[in-house]
């Protein structure tokens, strides 16, 4: 299987290939318009701020080719952001393939700290990418902003308020954790990701 | 909900695990790529990799060891010891480190907190403090893994790091320190009530109930300890099973 995780300005990109090792896959670490296309499944993934990965992505030409897949495609944290139709971060809009918007943490709890950092449950999981994953397992989030619940939710999580911690439309999977980060249930939801066939 | 985190720390001297009491009379304690991929099956919530040897030394940590950390491990670690530049962080991220920690570089020179924050994001950023509580009643930050005394008041310069953009804080009791008599509760509780971002406390845990009162009584986002890990005094599913019971947040 040809797998591509797209490189683009956003960290941790070596830690999800590092995980699809762990699981005996290789991947293609590029942003080769030609090589994303032509692979069975492609990886999005990022850590850091949406305008500037945004304007990275048209730069080159990545917006168009990523909302325009056919094949399997896994947002992994701003990477599932940037799928959403807008983030209230730097007030930008992104790929439009969820409809759902994105928004800061605001707390009136001063105990609840922006970013979230740290092991949280995901809940009310739907589709094959939570194959063998229990419900209110834990993974691993960083994030200050979040995606709204609506019709292409899969997955929610609770901090400051009930939200979107993975979301699919089609081809298109999304989570807001770290599965490369959430030790042997992210493994496993990775690998069901890798198994997904459409 | 949120869990409070367990996080393990592993000094790194010259590629192996060693601890220090009260930071002096170094000890062996194993392979630290090993001695992590143990905590991390065993229910370890993060792991800390500090390179002791780097700011005395004026050694950079090494790369290699990280990239190997990385390849092994499946839950987020930090890396810290030396760092200054940019291309000292960037080297590390790039290796597969999640975060990195910096201490005395950014007290000497605390632009490098914002530069680091705007390049690779707030949230890898960890400002490491190590604390000393003097004869006055006041916590005083120290440089030099501890060797070097400032004037400056830990809450003062922990919300000035907070404001160019640390995500997190490591505060280290130096009174407390392998003393294993529990977590310097007050000046934890402090700076968690008084700051935006999470607290991870470290100096003093020995026995299960020290991480209760750290996570009640002072607040703590998360709790560092190293060797009553390191030394089986306390195994990790013990003690996140000790803290379940007692109701406390606590990923299982």
């Amino acid at each position: 299987m040809n797998t591509v995780i797209i490189q683009y300005n956003a960290g941790n990109i070596q830690s999800v290939l590092y995980a699809l090792e762990r699981l005996g896959a290789t991947a293609t670490v590029t942003d080769n318009i030609d090589t994303i296309l032509a692979a069975d499944k492609v990886i999005f993934p990022g850590v850091g701020e949406a305008s500037t990965a945004m304007h990275y992505l048209k730069q080159r030409g990545l917006d168009e080719v990523i909302k325009n897949l056919k094949q399997p495609v896994f947002g992994i944290c701003l990477g599932m952001q940037l799928m959403c139709n807008y983030s209230e971060e730097n007030n930008t809009n992104c790929l439009g393939i969820f409809d759902e918007q994105v928004k800061l943490f605001s707390p009136n709890d001063p105990s609840l700290k922006v970013p979230q950092i740290g092991w949280n449950t995901i809940s009310n999981l739907k589709t094959t990418l939570f194959n063998g994953v229990h419900e209110n397992s834990f993974t691993y989030f960083v994030h200050g902003y979040y995606a709204t619940i609506g019709d292409h939710t899969i997955a929610t999580t609770n901090y400051v308020q009930p939200y979107s911690s993975a979301l699919q439309k089609n081809n298109f999977y999304g989570v807001q954790f770290h599965p490369e980060k959430s030790a042997t249930v992210g493994a496993q939801i990775i690998q069901n990701f890798l198994d997904i066939t459409c | 909900m949120l869990t409070k985190r367990i996080i393990p720390c592993l000094d790194i001297k010259d590629g192996r695990t060693v601890k220090g009491v009260n930071f002096e009379q170094i000890r062996d304690a194993g392979d630290p790529i090993e001695l992590g991929a143990l905590y991390a099956q065993q229910g370890a919530d993060e792991l800390v990799f500090l390179d002791i040897t780097a700011t005395i030394e004026k050694r950079k940590t090494l790369s290699e060891l990280v990239n190997k950390i990385a390849h092994k491990i499946n839950i987020p670690f930090t890396v810290g010891g030396g760092i200054k530049t940019e291309e000292d962080v960037s080297v590390l991220l790039q290796n597969g480190a999640d975060k990195i920690s910096v201490n005395t570089a950014a007290f000497l020179d605390p632009t490098i907190i914002n530069r680091f924050a705007k390049n690779f994001g707030s949230q890898c950023v960890v400002l490491a403090i190590d604390a000393k509580c003097e004869d006055d009643n006041n916590w005083y930050v120290y440089l030099n893994g501890g060797r070097k005394k400032t004037n400056m008041l830990v809450t003062q310069w922990a919300k000035q790091a907070v404001d160019l953009g640390v995500g997190e804080i490591l505060l280290t009791s130096m009174n407390h320190d392998g003393t294993k008599q529990g977590f310097a509760l007050d000046i934890t509780a402090q700076l968690a009530q008084s700051l935006p971002v999470p607290i991870i406390a470290s100096g003093g845990g020995g026995m299960e109930s020290h991480f209760l009162d750290v996570f009640t009584k002072g607040k703590a986002d998360a709790a560092l300890a190293a060797s009553i890990f390191h030394y089986k005094e306390i195994a990790i599913p013990d003690l996140k099973q000790y803290l379940h019971q007692k109701g406390v947040s606590i990923r299982l």
